[in-house]
Order: structure tokens, then sequence, then C-alpha cells
């Protein structure tokens, strides 16, 4: 919302330096976001009369101009806009103007033209935003004169407000100065318009029913005959052009001013297109059809509003857009002017289904006051008077809907002292409310508040206290801070979390936040079960799935990365999946994954290395979480390589996979390399990490190692064997280190040699030579007996 | 004697002198020491001589040892100084060879915002609480005084799942819902921080993700007022951002509280920063969460993390935050 400051001071004294009126309207919760001084800087830019228009010799986007001054001698001015005509008077600035930019005017050729000035567009004046053409001015300026003289443009300010949705009375000039000069303490007035009418009565050629009570809660007109339509005074067209308007003719013109200087939108149509002046309010019928004022041909539903003839024939979308049959022409005469007030929710869901949104369908939709139509209606005419020499018809004729009866609220004064943190009377109270309208009379423990019709907003205790808290000033609440007997903490599961978070750091993993959206074939590429929750009204089909694994995010991570030539990276992601679900919600499973890329694409060594450097980032996670008893069982898991994955096993469930990405995966996302893959449940790993581990004396008895190496077929897993060892080893194995792996022609196809080596120590004695013979002689059965293997 | 003396300690240190490396001098030391050296020999002669002469005799050969073993000592140390020079100058390392950057692995900067934030309110005596992100619409909006048909629910562009009944699941368009839950589950007093993920009906500009991170305040207990929500604002501005950082309230509009306020935070340099909305919890909403708002009052805020950690940063486009790209990642 834009408003000039002049505009304002026409309902009260609002006076003093303007950035300080921005920092009161700003705490009143009306923020400007620019405070801006137009008509400042006009010297040396007159009024000019277009002599003559001819054609650039040598340039086809600039035209010679010829403007006369108001000496008889044309100036030829270069010009890059063509919306002028000869006669058209237009702002000129002469040589030796400093423009309200800051350029400087000066004589210049332009492709060998001489331009001895420049003719101004409305931006260039600072006058508005409209930089499209030349700002051609209203024809009955005295040529030569100064522009600010003959626009009467004295020095403005111009207030760019943010009005929040809470506030449609502050759509208005009338209603920011009746909150600022509340504020201010200085008198507001709202001039009553001053009209002669002449007789017959408005009512004897135009009327009015509702047959949608619901829509409408109050609809006004008045009839203004002897109109004769044609171009706004200077000082309406530059306050319009100030607020963001373009001026299109007088009564359009005067339509849009009431609006902005009121609030109340209003419409108006040619009485003789309007069959016996008569118009109706209904719902429309689903599959009526109108043309609108844009001339779009436009299909309704039943929950449109529409405003019809006497005939029944929709003329007008309600709230939205007027109809072309009715529209004002050049040759109208008489105006039937229409002030209304339309049920919020069905202009929202009309203007939002046809993509139309105006200055006026957001007034409606966050609600009118339905007590101003009078107001809008008489100031309507009495403008119309002054400019287009308007008779106005006696009276107007005003119809009811339904029409809210007015708000009370019981408001306590310890109630607000109690929100607010204040110390004000009941009295005090009612003085902040009174200016602003809220009318409060004294009642047991407080007022008795009648809410203004203009606040649609307002309809509880707190509502009102909001508005005493706006005009006391919050920072006049003061600053405490509250002291809660609880202290804070964080839960385990947060703990838990940034304790992973940290091991996964610590091993070299770098942090990624994917998107959590996949395109409808990821799953499928990815190798995995493909039932998913679909988003029901997605932006775009590439994210229209929610992700049911933590994998395709973070493929297409590595995938954004090798596009760049950049390989060897590690990616780590701590974050929820979503399931489809039969309960109320879908399951969110909170999941880590890490992906490392960069490894070897062949059959040889290095490519077995990605696999493998997973398995030994899971140990590394483990030992660095303290876990123990994190095991890996070989295993075909969905989107790993068939023969170089496994479960994670913990405390008797699989928790997460661990292996290699499936070749076939990677290159449906073609990714080079190949690919690591940890994916584990966040759960399992917080909640063990809440266990304390117990201390274990450590033992003070030598120990003794002892090295065993066995052929075995390759699929027996070598931590199984390690196992075996470990229980074979009756309590005095400390430890068994696979220590070298070795596949070749001695030891045969299909089979590989581990070797462990094993260390045994007791807690309580030394072990004798016979007893070390002994366990190990055990192991080399255990070994052979349940693997299949041979000692080497 | 004393000249065969002479003959045989020059002799020796003439032979310790040529050792050139300390296993020739170890081999020398036995045959200058050895117990058929001349040096015993001289040593074995002492028992010949008259007894007047084999004190001074003894003492002469004593003496002549003494000067062996010392020369010995002498040429050892030197040698051994040597031989150490010679090893450190072969093991040289250029300690500039090793490549700059480890393979440390880098926190996102949102979590890093996330988690300095956390900190900073569990400082203040809250806990932090979560929620789902998907939400039921009743949690979303009906619970925080945004009916159906409320036009504040177009204004926050929601995405809707398939599950359940059509139009009643979403994606939560902002943390609130933990709010209702948290007031669901617990009696007041209420001191919480909800930081997660939210989502927005939006096509991914510099400014503006579908996907983003919030974080939530919520207090409800005994005559909490609007001033409790300014100072607990102000207290989390100071220890968030640091010394000579301010805020202020102005009013503004949300459904969900009432009075409601915008915060701005003021840095040292006089510039004001929009950060976020709050306000006194709306009745309706306390309702929602079956507390009495007469007996309890409270205050919410909440503001966006990623916005902070980017400024933080000075990184300009948004969108990099989740591209997963290691040039970024890596630079925080």
């Amino acid at each position: 919302m834009k408003v000039l400051l002049s505009w304002m001071r026409e309902f009260a004294p609002v006076d003093g330096d303007p950035s300080a009126l921005a920092d009161t309207m700003t705490d009143l919760g009306m923020v400007v976001e620019r405070v801006e001084t137009i008509g400042a800087n006009w010297d040396g830019i007159v009024v000019g009369r277009v002599v003559d228009l001819r054609p650039h010799p040598k340039a086809d986007r600039i035209q010679l101009v010829d403007v006369d001054r108001g000496d008889g001698e044309p100036l030829q001015v270069c010009c890059g806009a063509f919306n002028m005509t000869v006669g058209d008077l237009v702002p000129l600035a002469t040589i030796g103007t400093t423009m309200p930019g800051g350029l400087e005017i000066a004589r210049r050729k332009l492709r060998g033209e001489w331009s001895n000035g420049m003719i101004c567009s409305a931006s260039e004046l600072e006058l508005g935003e409209d930089a499209d053409g030349i700002m051609v001015l209203a024809p009955d300026l005295d040529v030569g004169s100064s522009l600010a003289d003959a626009l009467g443009a004295e020095q403005d300010t111009l207030f760019d407000l943010d009005i929040e949705g809470n506030r449609p009375d502050a759509l208005s000039v009338a209603g920011v100065t009746r909150d600022l000069s509340a504020r201010l303490g200085v008198p507001f007035e709202l001039p009553s318009p001053s009209l002669s009418e002449l007789d017959p009565a408005a009512s004897t050629g135009a009327s009015v029913t509702i047959a949608a009570p619901d829509l409408c809660s109050r609809f006004g007109i008045r009839v203004l005959h002897n109109v004769s339509v044609g171009q706004s005074p200077a000082w309406m067209a530059n306050r319009l052009t100030a607020a963001g308007m373009r001026p299109i003719n007088s009564i359009v013109d005067i339509s849009n001013y009431v609006m902005l200087e009121l609030g109340q939108p209003n419409h108006t149509y040619d009485l003789a297109t309007v069959s016996n002046g008569h118009l109706g309010v209904r719902m429309a019928r689903a599959g009526e059809t109108l043309v609108t004022l844009d001339d779009v041909h436009r299909t309704l539903t039943a929950d449109d509003g529409v405003i019809v003839d006497a005939g029944d024939t929709p003329i007008g979308l309600a709230g939205v857009m007027g109809g072309a049959s009715t529209e004002i022409g050049e040759g109208t005469t008489s105006v039937l002017l229409e002030a209304a007030v339309w049920d919020r929710m069905t202009i929202a869901k009309t203007s939002r289904r046809l993509g139309l949104r105006s200055e006026a369908s957001t007034r409606f939709e966050r609600g009118v006051d339905p007590m101003g139509i009078e107001r809008a209606l008489d100031r309507f005419a009495e403008l119309a008077v002054e400019i287009c020499g308007a008779k106005v018809a006696t009276g107007s004729v005003i119809e009811h809907g339904n029409l809210a009866p007015p708000v009370t609220v019981l408001v306590r004064t310890d109630r607000v002292n109690r929100l607010l943190n204040t110390g004000l009377t009941t009295d005090e109270v009612a003085a902040l409310l009174d200016p602003i309208g809220f009318e409060a009379s004294p009642t047991d423990g407080g007022l008795m508040v009648t809410v203004p019709t203009w606040r649609p907003d307002s309809s509880i205790e707190e509502d009102v206290i909001e508005e005493v808290g706006r005009h006391h000033g919050y920072e006049k609440s003061g600053k405490r801070v509250p002291t809660p007997e609880q202290f804070g903490r964080l839960t385990p599961h947060q703990l838990g979390r940034r304790r992973i978070r940290q091991a996964l750091l610590a091993d070299g993993f770098s942090e990624a936040m994917p998107m959590p959206f996949l395109a409808p074939g990821d799953l499928a590429m990815a190798g995995l079960e493909t039932s998913a929750i679909t988003l029901s009204n997605p932006l775009v089909a590439e994210e229209s799935v929610l992700r049911t694994s933590l994998l395709p995010g973070l493929l297409k991570a590595i995938g954004r990365n090798q596009a760049h030539r950049i390989d060897g990276v590690r990616l780590y992601e701590l974050g929820r999946v979503y399931l489809p679900s039969a309960d109320e919600l879908p399951d969110e499973h909170e999941y880590l994954a890490a992906v490392a890329s960069g490894f070897g694409t062949g059959t040889d060594e290095e490519s077995e290395a990605a696999a493998h450097a997973a398995v030994r980032s899971l140990h590394r996670m483990t030992a660095d979480l303290g876990l123990s008893g994190v095991t890996i069982a070989n295993a075909e898991v969905p989107g790993l390589h068939p023969t170089r994955a496994g479960e994670v096993r913990f405390r008797g469930r699989s928790i997460g996979s661990v292996g290699e990405v499936d070749p076939g995966v990677l290159e449906r996302y073609q990714l080079s390399g190949r690919v690591a893959w940890l994916q584990l449940e966040v759960l399992p790993l917080v909640d063990a990490l809440a266990s304390v581990p117990k201390y274990r004396p450590i033992s003070l008895y030598p120990s003794s190692d002892i090295d065993l190496a066995f052929a075995t077929a390759d699929d027996v897993a070598a931590t199984d064997v390690a196992s075996t060892i470990r229980k074979a080893g009756d309590g005095v194995i400390r430890t068994v280190q696979l220590f070298d792996v070795f596949r070749g022609e001695q030891v045969g196809e299909g089979r590989r040699s581990l070797a462990y080596q094993i260390r045994l120590q007791a807690s309580d004695r030394t072990l004798t030579d016979e007893e070390v013979a002994e366990v190990r002689q055990r192991c080399i059965d255990e070994v052979e007996r349940r693997h299949g293997a041979e000692l080497r | 004697m004393i000249d065969e003396l002479n003959t045989i300690e020059t002799s020796a240190v003439a032979a310790i002198e040529g050792a050139t490396s300390l296993a020739a001098l170890a081999e020398v030391k036995t045959e200058v020491f050895g117990k058929s050296a001349p040096l015993a020999k001289a040593q074995r002669s002492l028992g010949t001589l008259p007894p007047e002469d084999r004190k001074s005799a003894g003492r002469a050969v004593n003496e002549s040892r003494g000067r062996i073993e010392r020369a010995l000592d002498a040429h050892r140390s030197s040698l051994a100084e040597a031989e150490r020079a010679t090893q450190l100058v072969a093991e040289r390392l250029d300690l500039t060879e090793v490549p700059e950057g480890a393979t440390v692995g880098h926190a996102h900067i949102v979590t890093q915002a996330w988690q300095a934030l956390e900190d900073v309110f569990v400082g203040m005596g809250f806990r932090v609480a979560e929620g789902p992100e998907v939400e039921t619409d009743w949690h979303n909006f009906d619970a925080l005084n945004i009916p159906p048909g409320h036009p504040a629910r177009d204004g926050f562009d929601t995405i809707y799942v398939d599950h359940g009944r059509p139009g009643t699941t979403l994606l939560r368009t902002h943390t609130s819902p933990v709010q209702i839950r948290t007031m669901l589950d617990q009696e007041p007093p209420i001191y919480i921080v909800a930081p997660g993920r939210v989502f927005r009906r939006d096509t991914a500009d510099a400014t503006h993700m579908p996907v983003f991170h919030q974080l939530e305040g919520l207090v409800v207990d005994r005559d909490i007022s609007l001033a409790d929500l300014a100072g607990t604002i102000e207290a989390f501005t100071e220890a968030y951002f640091g010394p000579g950082f301010t805020s202020r309230l102005r009013p503004n509009y949300f459904p969900f509280t009432e009075p409601s306020a915008e915060f701005d935070i003021q840095r040292p340099d006089g510039s004001w920063l929009e950060l976020g909305g709050c306000g006194m919890v709306h009745p309706n909403v306390l309702n929602a969460g079956g507390i009495d708002p007469e007996r309890w009052t409270g205050f919410a805020f909440g503001f966006g993390i990623d916005r902070l950690a980017a400024m933080k940063y000075g990184v300009d486009d948004l969108r990099e935050l989740f591209t997963g790209d290691v040039r970024f990642l890596n630079q925080f």
C-alpha cells in the first residue's frame, strides 16, 4: 500500500519528519518499506507541446520530436518513446536540468542529430514506476509553465507500506491515517462529502435485489447523470500514479481514487446498458458464461457470485471483475455506481480459481467495512460532480443480505496487564482504544468493547489486547527472561545423534542434505522396492515421490560431483525416510547412510576396495561409538552388489546394510567406478549408547601368541572362523586377528587361506606350554570340523 | 721401560685414531687392551722389576693406559658424531612434500547452525522437542487456529501426500505442529524449542527452497507475558549472535498468536535483520493443546535456520546447500 503524506493530511494533521512518521507506522505494524520524496527536484522541467514528430534518419529506436516550450521556437529532441502524438503536452527537461535521479541534461548529438533536452517518463520524474513511455500530461496545462506549478505538485512524501492480512482497514489512506493519528494523538476526521442532489430519486431508475444473502451483506447504488468521461485533473492523476495505479479516464480514476482513499472497492455500469437499471445478486449456475472487462470469455461455477441484470443474465463477477457488456465508454452519460461488500471466502476462491487478483478482490478477501459503502458512494458522487460535471440523482439505494451484528468483547484490565506486562488503568485502556474506533464502556473488571466494523479480524479479548499493546507500544512491555524450573538438556537420542555425526566426520564423510523427494523411477533404478508415498500436488514430476531410502539421493550427489570431475568423494546423510503405513501417518524412520566413490572399475584388487572400505567405516564407527557385538552377515541386499554385500546385525536383528552398490544400479545412475555403501538405523545405535560399559580388570599374567592358517572354501565367512576360534579358546583367548588372506594355486580353486594371530592370556595364572598347545589343537579341530577347513 | 711404554702408547693411539668406523674402533680396542696386547705385557712385566722401581713403573703404565682410554673415548665420540651426522643427512625428509588437505568430513552448515541454536536454548533451560515431518492437517492447521477455508491456509503453499483421506495428510509447512504435540503430551510449564525440516510448494530459487529448516520455540507457564517473549528473544540474540546484537518486536499478524509480532535483530553497526515471527499463544491454540488459557499463558516464536546459516558464511544462493557438491560442503 502506497500512501502520500499530502493525502493523509486531508484527514489528520500528521506532521513531522517523514522518517519519524515512517518509524511510527512500522511500530504500529504497518511496516514502511520505503520512504520516497517526490516532486522534489523539477527545476528546469517545463510543460512542452509536441509540434512535430519524424523518424530519425539513422536510427529505428529513436525518433525526432519538436517540442514547443511556450516561446514559439520548437526544440528538437531525440526520444526513445513513441507514445505521443502531435499536440500532446509532455514534461520537457531543458538543457542544464539535473534530473531527480541525478542525470544532467546537456545538449548532445545522437547519431548525428542534435537533442536539446529530454522528454520524461513518470519514473524519470520519480512520480511513479511507469517507465514504459513518456508521461503525457493533461491537455489543459499552460505550455511553458514549470511542471511543478502546472501539476500543483508540491514536495510530497510517499510511504510504501507492507500491510498484514489482518488489517484490511489499513488498505486505505484513511485507515492508515486513523491508526497513525491515534498514536500521534492528533484528531482524525473523515470529511462528509457535500452533495447537491437532483430529482428524480435514484430509486426510480435503479433497483437491487439480493438473492444470495450469504454472498452479499450490503449492496448500495447511486445514479449519476450527465457524466462526461474525459481525462482526470493532474492532482488526481498524480496521486494515482504515485500510488502505483495508471490513470485511465476520469470515471475509472475516481473509482480507484475512492478505493484507495476509503478502502471500498466500487464498480460503475453504463446505466443505458443495464436493463431497467436493475441489478440482482445471486450465486452463479455451473456452466454459465460471462465476458469480463478484459474481454475474456469465462465459464462460471456454482461457487462464484454474480451480478445479474433484470433478465437474470450475469453482467459482472461479484467482487472480482465487471462484465464487458455494461462497461463505461466514451458515449456513456449516465452511470450506475455500485458499492457492495462480498463474502470473503467466495471472493478468495473465485479470484484464485480464475487467477484474477486485483486491488478490489484483495480488499474483499481480507474484509471490507460493510458500513462504509454510503460514504464511498457519496465521495464518488462528489468527485464526479467536480470532475465530470455529473448531476447526482437523489439518494442511494441500499439493500442488505446477511449482515453480522457488531462484535462486543469483554476486556479485563487485569488480563491486559498480565499479557502485556503493563500497569494500565481501565481508563487508559479505553483511551488507547477509542481513537481507533473501538468503543469501550466500563464494566465490572474492565471494559465492554464494541469492535469497529472495519476490523473483521478482531473478535476475542486477545485481539483487542493486541490493539492496546500496539498503540501503547510493544517496547513498553519491557524485556524479562523467564526462568524455567527445569534444566535444559538434550535427550539421549539427540546426544547420540550428535555422536554418530561426529564419528562419521572423523572418518572423513562430509554431510550432504539431499532433497527427500524422488522422481518416479528413482527407486526402481536403484534396485529398491518401489512402493512409496506420492505427493498429491507435486510441483514437478521429478520431485513427486517421498524417499523410502537414502540411497538414490546420495547416488545423485555422487553423480553431481563426478559431473565436475570430482571423485573420491565421501558423503553421509542422517535423515528420515517415509514408509507407507496403515496408521494415521506414514512411518518415519531415521537412518544414517554413507557413500564413498573413487574406487577402481576392474575385477582387480582395487575394485574390491569399495566393499571393504564400507566395512572398515562400519568398524571405525562402532569403535568410535564404543559398541560391541555389531556383526556382518554376508547376504543379498536390494540395491547392493549380490556377492559383495552384507546385513549389519546387532542385538539379534538386522539394523542395516553394508557393501558395494550394485554395478547395474551405478550404470543406471550413470556413475563410474565402484561405490561403497553403509546404511544403519539410528535408533538401535543411540539406544546402545545409553548403556555404560562395565570395567573388566586387566590381566597381570603374561600372554602368548599362536598363528594358525586355514584353507577354507571362499563362501566361509572369515568372521565365522574367528568366532569358532574364540569359542574353542575356553575363555583364555583375548584377541583373534585376521592378518593375511591368500588365494592361489597352492590353496586350490574356490578356496583361500585365512591366517589368524591368536593371543592367549588367562586372568588368574600364567598359561603353561601344555595349556597353550591344548587350546591350539582345539582351535584347529573345531575350525576344521565346523568349516570344512584344513590347517596349512 | 718408559721408552717401551712410550712406543706402546704412541702406536696404540695411532691405531685408535686410524680407525675410521665405530666397528673398526671396537676391533682396535680389543687389540690395544687385549690380554696379549703390548700394554698387558708391560703390566705383567711389572712383577719382574726391582721393588723400588715397581711403584713408579706401575704409575707410568696406569697413566699410559688412562691416556689411551681417553684417546679411545674421544675418537669414539667423534666417530659416533660423524656417523650420526651422515645418517641424519641420509634421512632427510622434505616435510612440505606431504600434500595439504586431510580427509576429515565437514558438518553441513545447516547442522552447524541447528546445533549451535540448540545449545543456546538448552543453556537457557529449554528442552528440544521433535515431531513428524509428514503431518495431519489438524496438527498443521486446525489446531493452530487455521480452520479449513481460512485464507492463511493458501499462504502456506502446502504439499499434500497420498495417504489416508485425500487432503488430510501433508508435509508440515512449519515446525508449529510440534507445539501442539508437546502441549498434548506434557503438562505446563513447557519450555521447548523444536528444530526441524519443513516443506513448501515453492519453486527453488536463490532465496526459497521447497524443503528447508525452522526452529520453533514454545513457552507455556503461569503469567507469561509479552515481556517474557521480548526478553527471551533478546537473550537468544545476544547468546547466538554475540555481544552488541539487540532485538525488537513490532506488531504483525499470525493466526496462531495474539498479540503477534515480527522480531528483528539489530547488528552492532545499527542495521536491522528481519528474523522471524512470534507472539503470545492464541487461546484457541492453547485449547487445542488441552491447556486452559485462563490458567496458563504462553509465547511462541519461529525462524528459518538455513537463512541464518547461509548469511553467516555469505552464501547467496540457498540451492547450494542441497546439491551435495563437495566443493561447497568442504568449505565449512
